[in-house]
């Protein structure tokens, strides 16, 4: 492969910050929620980059679990999600204030 | 060129691209397009990346299985009507994009200080991945990585359940209407 490994890394760092922005500048949960996403397939483009780099799988190992964990975390979210959904009306995350203080 | 550099610089601006457009994107429904099409271009990266196995798990499990529930309850609740943009907090978006610059910028310096630009992948992954890259990654988590692997499966039941428990209010709210509905002696 001739490709530098950095380029993949800078890539990685660039969908991570893009998914930082979402989450920050976003209103809607599921929108906030994709960015997340987003953020998660940063880092596990960066795991398996630098597995490349190492010549070991143990980056790939971790970014398989890494992709376990947040399918369980999908999940559990969408269900948080929809139960707001259902008890306020709505998904923006400006509505849910109960615990303001 | 190389025929490797070629994909990358062919998805590389695609990946981007389609991030910072679910990023402005205010359809709920054509944001987790976008973010579908992002998935298969960090599959195909997987791919340069010798890492097969993987690039199969991305799109079934991230491409396939997640994208599906995220359009699922997109349209369940009915919420792709867009955003407001209204902001709540005073200049949270500028700093946001500002903090965002700040952070990519941060990390294409320590990627040059660290890794360097120059430095390619060392030849000789394919002594790693051996047999095939899946019979390679199940060596490596069969072996050194067996319990935790197992813990995922609790994690997953353990989230399969919570997902029921979180969902089961309409249910029981049925049964309870019911319920009483049988108490007063009306006809069901």
């Amino acid at each position: 492969m001739r490709t530098p490994i950095a380029y993949f890394l800078v890539t990685s760092g660039l969908l991570f910050a893009i998914g930082t922005v979402g989450v920050l500048i976003r209103k809607n949960a599921l929108l906030i929620f994709m960015s997340i996403e987003l953020q998660l397939n940063a880092v596990n483009l960066s795991l398996i980059a630098f597995s490349r780099m190492h010549g070991s799988l143990n980056g790939q190992v971790l970014a398989f679990f890494s992709m376990v964990v947040a399918a369980a975390e999908v999940v559990v979210g969408l269900a948080i999600i929809v139960s707001v959904y259902r008890r306020t009306g709505s998904v923006s995350v400006d509505d849910v204030r109960e615990l303001r203080g | 060129m190389p025929l490797d550099n070629v994909v990358f610089w062919v998805f590389a601006p695609i990946a981007v691209a389609s991030a910072i457009a679910m990023l402005v994107q205010r359809n709920a429904v054509h944001a987790a397009l976008l973010l579908i099409v992002n998935f298969f271009c960090i599959a195909v990266f997987y791919l340069l990346l010798g890492a097969p196995f993987l690039f199969a798990v991305q799109v079934i499990v991230y491409a396939g299985a997640i994208m599906v529930l995220f359009l699922f309850v997109i349209m369940l609740l009915g919420v792709d009507r867009g955003d407001t943009l209204r902001e709540r907090l005073v200049g949270q978006r500028p700093a946001a994009i500002g903090l965002g610059l700040a952070l990519a910028l941060e990390v294409f310096f320590a990627v040059r200080a660290g890794v360097g630009f120059a430095a390619k992948a060392p030849v000789g992954f394919e002594k790693v991945n051996a047999g095939g890259n899946a019979q390679a990654l199940a060596r490596v988590l069969f072996r050194d990585y067996f319990f935790p692997f197992e813990a995922t499966s609790v994690l997953l039941i353990v989230a399969a359940i919570a997902a029921m428990v979180l969902a089961q209010r309409k249910a029981r709210a049925i049964t309870q209407a019911g319920a009483e509905a049988a108490g007063r002696g009306e006809v069901a």
